[in-house]
């Protein structure tokens, strides 16, 4: 009886670690093929070359790969995204957790989960039909596409994954400190910020880098509005490439060479992605301890 | 009696349908310990949560009747200016989660003041004020979340000093304290009479008995006996205060 009950249990777990090992392969897949498939045009062109190489022209006659204008592109664009949509959604997440009633909160809450439910496609779309024209018209330039447009769009792209942590980070904040603070003759809204705002702040840096992520990796939105020209970024309005609409517009055409410095490209980004992981969870470590 | 601080009248609370407070008259008296006694959810808590209109936040909650501080309807008046001259302890040590000089100056800071010479000297008062200056003189910038419970609830009552107030509201101080430090919370509350109004619910009568000039015994909602301490436990009025203090219920 109880060696059966034994074999039953050995098999359940088995397959629920099998199912786990698929996940960690499919990562342990992803890493090496990168690794493998990005290493020898790095090796071809120069490290140094490659990462800090100002021009990209891939499919001239003496061809040059280097990738700097969308390293840069990239951590601008994120940078930018994140100075827009940090403010705007730890307040929001402010209202919502703290302030708001509460039908106006569940309407609130249920709109920010759609607008992370909403493709990135469509976010392009959108940028594409309005910004851009928008912003072509505001500041009198001949084309609305570039780093700017970019960085509306993916502020606006960050804003569900910021809001939501914070909530939840500012939800977290024990009663007792909030009593406390007002028990002291400090107003509401002091008290929001300058007591449950601090005791939440690892949550809600984690919010940040979550949205840091998320920017730095989004291809399709970003290849729609922001020109896709391998120009540094030296203006807001420039025509840009991120390092994933590089990978992404050169793909279906590219052959030797050529090909295996996209990978290369994909592997420096994953490499960003990784750090931004890393510092995740250093913050998500750091809201468990008091 | 010294001179009444705060004066009730006629106090009726409810949350929502429930009669949490009905009709409390009774007043405070200046520089002295009024303990609040009775069973769990007589409404002693309430009733001092309602003096510096903690139950405010409560969602449902309506309040009839009067309670004036200095004279003044506490209804009427600035919230938070009636919570820096009333100020509270709770239940649990409840110290920001920052350093122990941050969580002294908060109060202040609050209140407009921000030269760092006039914040120290407040600090050190107020820490001394406390009694626990020594034990943390060293090490005012360490998180206050490091100390001890016994320590953490002498810096929330060095917090709520901080902001001189003239009454001190204790929501059980030392329910979540070992004896130790129970006794020496108990200590530093019979020194600050001296100086200030404190009103401290208990739910252990040997700390009423031990610390208190006048005791108020609640019931299911009423204030059944408020009288001298020591008229109160030796001679109760009231059946049922005599019933609660010899340990037939509650």
């Amino acid at each position: 009886m109880k060696s059966k009950t034994n074999l039953f249990e050995t098999i359940v777990h088995g397959i629920f670690l099998v199912l786990g090992l698929i996940t960690v392969g499919c990562v342990l897949l992803i890493t090496i093929y990168l690794i493998i498939s990005g290493i020898p045009a790095i090796r071809e062109i120069g490290l140094l070359d490659f990462l800090f190489g100002d021009t990209w022209a891939s499919t001239a006659a003496q061809p040059q790969y280097g990738i700097l204008p969308f390293i840069l592109t990239s951590i601008y664009g994120t940078a930018g995204a994140i100075l827009l949509g940090v403010p705007v959604g730890f307040l929001t997440a402010m209202y919502l957790a703290k302030m708001a009633p509460k039908r106006a909160k569940s309407v609130m809450e249920q709109a920010v989960s759609l607008l992370a439910g909403i493709p990135s496609v469509v976010y392009g779309l959108v940028g594409m039909m309005v910004l851009v024209p928008g912003i072509r018209s505001l500041f009198h330039i001949p084309d609305g596409a570039g780093l700017l447009a970019a960085i509306v769009v993916l502020a606006v792209m960050i804003l569900p994954s910021i809001i939501k942590m914070s909530i939840t980070a500012l939800e977290a904040v024990p009663k007792e400190y909030e009593d406390a603070s007002l028990a002291l003759g400090a107003t509401p809204e002091e008290t929001y910020f300058r007591v449950s705002a601090p005791a939440a702040k690892s949550g809600i840096a984690a919010a940040v880098v979550l949205g840091v992520g998320r920017a730095i990796g989004e291809a399709m939105a970003v290849m729609m509005v922001a020109g896709n020209a391998a120009n540094m970024p030296d203006s807001l309005f420039q025509s840009v490439r991120f390092l994933t609409t590089a990978v992404a517009s050169e793909m279906s055409y590219s052959s030797g060479l050529q090909r295996q410095a996209l990978f290369s490209i994909a592997l420096v980004l994953f490499l960003f992605i990784m750090l931004i992981n890393a510092a995740l969870n250093f913050f998500l470590k750091g809201e468990k301890k008091p | 009696m010294n001179r009444p601080v705060i004066t009730v009248n006629g106090l009726n609370l409810w949350y929502g349908q429930t009669q949490a407070l009905k009709n409390i008259s009774l007043d405070i008296p200046e520089k002295s310990i009024t303990a609040l006694i009775g069973p769990s959810g007589c409404g002693k808590s309430t009733f001092l949560k309602t003096l510096n209109r903690m139950n405010d936040l409560v969602p449902g909650v309506r309040i009839t009747g009067s309670v004036c501080y200095e004279g003044q309807d506490i209804f009427e008046t600035n919230v938070n200016q009636l919570r820096k001259e009333v100020g509270m302890v709770f239940q649990k040590p409840n110290p920001f989660p920052m350093s122990i000089y941050n969580n002294i100056a908060y109060g202040p800071r609050t209140h407009g003041i921000t030269n760092r010479q006039e914040l120290d000297e407040i600090v050190e008062k107020a820490l001394r004020g406390a009694a626990i200056w020594d034990e943390v003189k060293d090490r005012l910038k360490k998180n206050a979340l490091g100390l001890s419970g016994g320590p953490q609830q002498r810096l929330c009552i060095a917090r709520a000093l901080a902001v001189q107030p003239k009454v001190l509201l204790m929501d059980e101080p030392t329910s979540a304290l070992d004896p130790i430090a129970t006794s020496r919370i108990e200590d530093l509350v019979m020194e600050l009479k001296s100086q200030y109004t404190i009103v401290i619910v208990t739910h252990n009568m040997q700390q009423a008995v031990r610390i208190s000039d006048q005791t108020a015994f609640f019931l299911l909602g009423d204030l059944v006996e408020y009288a001298e301490t020591e008229k109160l436990f030796s001679q109760p009025g009231d059946k049922r205060t005599e019933e609660y203090i010899t340990g037939r219920f509650g």
